[in-house]
């Protein structure tokens, strides 16, 4: 059924994302293509994937934005991927009943065998967290990786998004944000985790966390500059040399 | 959005095919048309035609065809859904309808009934299209009431522009339909121009600050896309091409979509003897041609929000 979950879904998993320590790696992206080309909705097809007008299916994409300007100014990576809102228009707005939400912990799937490929609910989503797979047909998007959270097969230690395992600089994090001891709810009232487009009304699950404001002494980069003391010797000449 | 050219024969044609069905259903039971069979045999088969190809034709752009009967199963919550399952409950009082004015040469009294709810399953089939589009708050463009005016007017005035024509092709004179029709054509166009002028600016209900919610460090700009070569999201909800000729195509549509059409169908009004039914074609063609060039405009134009995150500033 495409209507929602009558009740509050009893788990709310989900990622919380950390803009101050991302580094734009994209092994989160990476990751996430190899694990899922063998995983539920295998496989994340690529056209043309050695010629020009390459395309491929990816759940999570990172993106790069210049936020602010001048020397306040500040490069911010941004990895996008499905919010698992908990007010998903993705899944009322599809005809067959292939787009959910589970009642048990939050997670927005498709099953493949359901879906017609209308493609509606890539159109509902302001987020850009669904793709159409034209080879197969049908809609793909994050899982959430179902099948390592739940695999009894993998360590425990593995029972992660493939994103999460896998991020270097320890940007990613995911839990249940019901439980309010959980790192993401931890996280989120800490640092002030925050939503992305919350006018659209669809009340994603994952938070984002602001870079953290630049350190002291890391402002105004210029006049710091124009300021330094000029040293002695060789390179107080230089100095001078050039100041003048 | 990318316009799908199957979803814009879908929406056009059997809009118009609706609109038909509309007016004889609910015209052809109050004796205002004609029922000479010399009419209603085309004119019901062409709308029930225009219907059919049309949704068919919105099949073509699915993944699994095959599986479309799915889409009639969501109807609590899917606008999609409910689409379907009108167009489907509507044939059922068309055809019995179709079958009592042809056959038993019947249009009023239990048969009307059947007409009148044909024309009730018209108008809410339109309604459910435009609803698909009205409720997608992901496209600032189409989330207001103005595009369910214009989808039902719409189809309301190329269905009677239409029907106008099979009836002067009979050398049947209704100048109160004719008049009828004229209304319509000016106020769908009255309906479009306002769309227009709401959407003539990005509404700014969401912008590249939002989006990322950097927002607060100032000013935000796209650096990098994830990507070299265009995504699907690019594709089919990043679509600019449709937009560089987009005031010429305005033109047309203005033109051949509602000012012939409604200049013809005043001229008709008055009456000019063996040129009504050369009008009548001429505003039928004219007002089709119109109507496809609207509706691209109408994909082609509107602006998706995940727009925000490959370098658009605000939709």
């Amino acid at each position: 059924m495409t209507d929602l979950p009558e009740r509050a879904p009893e788990k709310r998993l989900g990622l919380v994302i950390d803009l101050d320590t991302c580094v734009g790696c994209h092994a989160c992206a990476v990751n996430c293509k190899e694990w899922n080309t063998g995983g539920y909705h295998a496989p994340l097809t690529d056209e043309q994937p050695y010629a020009a007008g390459t395309d491929g299916i990816w759940f999570n994409r990172v993106h790069a934005f210049e936020a602010g300007e001048g020397a306040a100014g500040r490069t911010v990576y941004f990895p996008r991927s499905c919010l698992h809102c908990d007010d998903a228009p993705c899944v009322t707005v599809c005809p067959t009943g292939a787009s959910y939400k589970r009642a048990e912990d939050g997670i927005v799937l498709v099953d493949e065998d359901l879906c017609i490929g209308c493609k509606l609910c890539s159109w509902a989503c302001p987020y850009g967290a669904r793709e159409y797979d034209a080879s197969a047909g049908v809609i793909k998007k994050c899982t959430l990786c179902i099948d390592r959270i739940y695999n009894e097969n993998l360590e425990e230690v593995e029972r992660v998004p493939a994103c999460v395992s896998t991020c270097p600089a320890n940007a990613r994090h995911y839990g249940d944000f019901n439980d309010p001891d959980s790192d993401v709810s931890r996280l989120t009232r800490e640092r002030g985790g925050y939503d992305l487009m919350p006018e659209m009304g669809c009340a994603p699950t994952n938070k984002y966390l602001p870079p953290r404001p630049a350190r002291k002494g890391g402002e105004g980069g210029d006049e710091v500059l124009a300021d330094a003391e000029s040293p002695g010797g060789v390179l107080g000449w230089i100095d001078r040399l050039l100041s003048a | 959005m990318n316009p799908a050219p199957s979803i814009i024969f879908f929406t056009t044609v059997s809009g118009m095919g609706y609109g038909m069905l509309a007016w004889l259903g609910l015209f052809g039971p109050l004796q205002l048309l004609s029922d000479r069979p010399g009419f209603v045999a085309p004119a019901m088969f062409v709308a029930l035609l225009f219907i059919a190809a049309g949704l068919v034709s919105s099949t073509f752009h699915l993944g699994h065809p095959e599986r479309a009967w799915r889409a009639l199963t969501q109807w609590r919550s899917s606008w999609l859904s409910r689409e379907g399952v009108a167009a489907v409950v509507t044939f059922v009082p068309a055809l019995i309808f179709a079958f009592g004015w042809l056959f038993i040469g019947e249009a009023s009294e239990v048969w009307g009934l059947f007409g009148l709810l044909a024309s009730v399953g018209a108008v809410v089939t339109v309604y459910c299209t435009a609803m698909i589009y009205r409720s997608l708050r992901a496209i600032p463009n189409w989330h207001r009431g103005m595009v369910v005016a214009n989808y039902l007017l719409l189809a309301a005035a190329s269905g009677g522009v239409w029907l106008n024509a099979m009836l002067l092709l009979n050398r049947i004179e209704r100048p109160f339909f004719t008049a009828v029709v004229l209304a319509l054509v000016l106020l769908a166009w009255l309906s479009k121009i306002l769309y227009w002028r709401d959407t003539a600016e990005p509404a700014g209900v969401s912008t590249a600050g939002s989006a990322t919610g950097l927002g607060r460090l100032g000013r935000v700009a796209l650096l990098e896309t994830p990507n070299w070569e265009a995504n699907y999201l690019q594709k089919e909800m990043v679509f600019h091409v449709g937009r560089k000729h987009a005031d010429k195509l305005r033109l047309i549509a203005h033109f051949a979509g509602f000012v012939a059409p409604a200049v013809a169908c005043a001229v008709i009004w008055t009456d000019v003897g063996w040129m009504n039914p050369v009008l009548a074609i001429l505003a039928a063609s004219s007002i089709t041609l119109g109507l496809v060039t609207e509706r691209w405009l109408f994909f082609a134009e509107a602006k998706h929000a995940v727009g925000l995150y490959y370098g658009v500033d605000q939709v």
